[in-house]
């Protein structure tokens, strides 16, 4: 017997789960980076985080009696996100909570997935840098003793060689320090179509060119300012988040250019040494207004594209 | 094409492409609905135990909108019997048992057409609609003052997956399509014919690009379009072909356009030249159940079990039997449903190709909304439909939305968004009715 449906009577195929597993396969590249790093205590933590994200998840959607929803990974994604977003010697009782924070208060009390308003990972982490000190004092990269290398460059006095800042061999979050692992990841969602170039190329552009006027237009440091702290974790998988940012290109890039003025603002004027976790956060709350100002106008009332 | 507007790509499985036409054995009986088109049913001419031929008629056409309905068989009429349609609506269906000698009614000549009237008087006589999907009588359509037509646009843009029907019609009826695009030309003053086809469709264009090359009196071009689906969404097409974009509640005439699908000027070309009216249809047979998918021609009112007998019988259990191609089409519940007169394509799609992922809470990814040919926001829809908020629904033009399924066929948490669409039009129409009974 065949039955009765509305139309399309055909799918792509695309799920939530398959974008899902696209981040997590994008964050592999910075996973292995982090503990070449960092040494094997980086697994510690991306596995506690993970783990408890899902844990919590399964919880909560036991507890509120809701379809259970960990088999879509976004908890995972959360979870993994978060780890590379903390230093290498937190204690991992702090990343439970984080990633309670994160599942719980900032996720499945707003609904689940998709009903957020703010980006879980980003969040647990603005809670944890105010709520635990752990945070505040980076960790150093295995087998460092120079101070240029071990000193994250948002703090240092003098800068990491830009090699090193590529490729990730300086003090900060577990997953944050290496742009080159960070850019492969990048670039794999975007061949994979996940996201869009908009956010990631306008954010991470503002911050260079603000770095270019603050420092008096010197190129290399501008530069090294713009591959420091967690500006290309941020940029390309935080600040992406399909749920806490506009979808039509236009407001992607008033996003994009909105996060990456406010991590200038902060770098430069604030009392935090990095601004971007803050800068997303802000951005996020914008959100909704950027899509209200945004709204493409309808082909059927005059609008073009 | 500089600026197109946004579509999709859809898988295309259109084996049956350029295989050649075949025309099915006759069948025992068929059923006849006297509503095949948009408007009122047409009203029974016939009682049971009339013998009639192919081209007799067996319905009036009842009031402006409305279209004659005529026997594809020549046989004995057994039963008048309440036909729920695929729609949901109820009307009459003739049933005529065939003698299988399909002989044609003695009274067919061809028309004598001398001006526009007697055009506009053929087209209806014929009972053709749009044969495209919609189904709206064509002389209707074709019934304006000609000094409002700039163009005819004729669709040629076959852009659901499977379907090739109006491929085989752009192929093998350029006669047909000739002869009607003269009529319109001499009877109602058009000179400038613009034909949409995909780039993809290369054998229809060059067979559409021969014919027009032979055509001097007036203009007529081939457009080439996009590979994107929906092209043949009638303000897409328009918008693509003329640049001219018709607004939320206008139809093609207000910005100067006729869109007429391929197979309807065939339809008509047809009839001008033999007076036999439309009996006949042109079907796609395809889907993962098919033995053998090819383009069948059978007689209006043949079941969906004797076209897919005729193609080999179904080698699975279908998942979905549908009128029409998988993006827009309509599912039927049984074999027993005839095809009719608009029914460019009837598909048994198998598990594996009607398989939908389960749907889940949205994660606002926006593919829907970049997705919309027209710019639609289909997760605010959604959200406005939630709250039943006419008003929302208004301002985000639901009413615009022609259910091409863009939006569906991407969302990555298999939304029912096209259904959401439906819903919030009904509902719309719903509040209006309530408003004017105040």
């Amino acid at each position: 017997m065949s039955s009765l449906s509305v139309s399309p009577h055909i799918h792509s195929g695309r799920s939530t789960t398959k974008i899902m597993g696209d981040v997590i396969i994008s964050l592999l590249p910075a996973t292995v980076a982090g503990t070449m790093i960092f040494g094997w205590r980086t697994l510690l933590v991306v596995a506690t985080c993970i783990i408890s994200s899902v844990v919590f998840e399964a919880l909560f959607n036991l507890i509120v009696k809701k379809d259970q929803t960990i088999s879509d990974l976004s908890a995972v994604v959360t979870g993994l996100l978060l780890a590379l977003n903390l230093s290498v010697n937190i204690p991992l009782w702090q990343c439970a909570v984080g990633s309670l924070f994160a599942i719980v208060i900032v996720k499945c009390v707003f609904g689940g997935i998709g009903k957020n308003l703010v980006n879980p990972a980003i969040t647990a982490r603005v809670f944890m840098l105010i709520a635990f000190s752990t945070l505040a004092t980076p960790a150093f990269p295995v087998g460092t003793v120079d101070a240029t290398a071990s000193a994250t460059p948002l703090t240092a006095d003098v800068l990491p060689s830009m090699f090193d800042l590529f490729i990730g061999k300086h003090g900060g979050a577990i997953g944050e320090t290496s742009v080159l692992a960070l850019i492969i990841g990048g670039v794999y969602l975007l061949i994979r179509r996940v996201i869009s170039w908009h956010i990631p190329a306008t954010f991470i552009g503002v911050v260079f060119i603000f770095s270019l006027f603050v420092e008096g237009f010197n190129v290399d440091t501008a530069l090294s300012l713009t591959m420091s702290g967690g500006l290309f974790i941020g940029a390309i998988f935080m600040a992406t988040d399909y749920t806490t940012s506009p979808p039509t290109p236009l407001g992607k890039i008033i996003f994009g250019v909105g996060c990456g003025l406010l991590t200038g603002v902060i770098r430069y004027f604030g009392t935090y040494p990095d601004g971007v976790s803050f800068a997303i956060l802000f951005m996020n709350i914008l959100t909704p207004y950027i899509c209200n100002w945004t709204k493409r106008k309808v082909f059927t009332k005059g609008g073009k594209k | 094409m500089a600026f197109h507007l946004k579509g999709i790509k859809t898988p295309h499985r259109k084996g049956t492409k350029g295989v050649p036409v075949v025309h099915i054995d006759t069948p025992k009986t068929v059923t006849i609905p006297m509503s095949m088109h948009i408007g009122k049913p047409a009203v029974p001419t016939v009682k049971v135990g009339d013998i009639v031929k192919v081209g007799t008629k067996i319905g009036e056409a009842e009031g402006f909108i409305s279209s004659p309905v005529y026997s594809s068989v020549s046989g004995k009429v057994v039963k008048l019997t309440n036909y729920l349609l695929a729609n949901g609506a109820n009307t009459t269906a003739v049933v005529i048992e065939s003698d299988g000698e399909m002989l044609a009614d003695e009274n067919i000549v061809p028309p004598v057409v001398n001006s526009r009237e007697d055009l506009v008087n053929a087209v209806k006589n014929a009972g053709i609609v749009g044969l495209g999907g919609a189904g709206f009588p064509v002389n209707v359509k074709i019934d304006v003052d000609p000094q409002r037509i700039d163009y005819v646009v004729v669709n040629g843009a076959e852009c659901e997956p499977y379907v090739t029907s109006d491929t085989a019609t752009m192929l093998n009826r350029t006669d047909d399509i000739k002869v009607a695009l003269n009529a319109l030309n001499k009877y109602l003053g058009v000179n400038k014919v613009i034909i949409g086809i995909e780039k993809n469709n290369k054998l229809a264009a060059e067979s559409m690009i021969n014919m027009a090359s032979t055509i001097k009196e007036f203009s007529v071009q081939v457009k080439i379009l996009p590979n994107l689906y929906p092209q043949g969404g009638e303000k897409v097409l328009v918008y693509h072909t003329t640049g001219r974009k018709i607004l939320e509640g206008k139809l093609p005439i207000d910005v100067g356009c006729v869109v007429l699908n391929c197979t309807s000027l065939a339809a008509i070309g047809s009839y001008l030249q033999t007076g036999m009216p439309l009996v006949e249809k042109c079907v796609t047979v395809e889907g993962g159940c098919v033995t053998n998918p090819q383009n069948v021609i059978a007689p209006i009112g043949t079941s969906f079990k004797d076209m897919f007998d005729f193609c080999g019988g179904l080698k699975c259990e279908p998942a979905k039997l549908i009128y029409g191609g998988p993006m827009m089409g309509i599912t039927v519940e049984n074999m027993e449903t005839p095809i009719i007169k608009n029914t460019n394509a009837i598909l048994a799609l198998s598990n594996k190709e009607a398989k939908l992922p389960k749907t889940t809470a949205c994660i606002r990814c926006g593919t829907c909304v970049n997705t919309c040919p027209f710019s639609l926001s289909p997760l605010d829809i959604a959200d406005a439909y939630e709250k039943k908020d006419a008003d929302a629904l208004k301002e985000l033009s639901v009413m615009s939305c022609m259910e091409c399924g863009c939006c569906s066929f991407n969302c990555p948490a298999n939304r029912p968004l096209v259904q959401i669409n439906k819903l919030s039009k009904k509902f719309l129409n719903d509040q209006a009715k309530k408003e004017a009974s105040k």
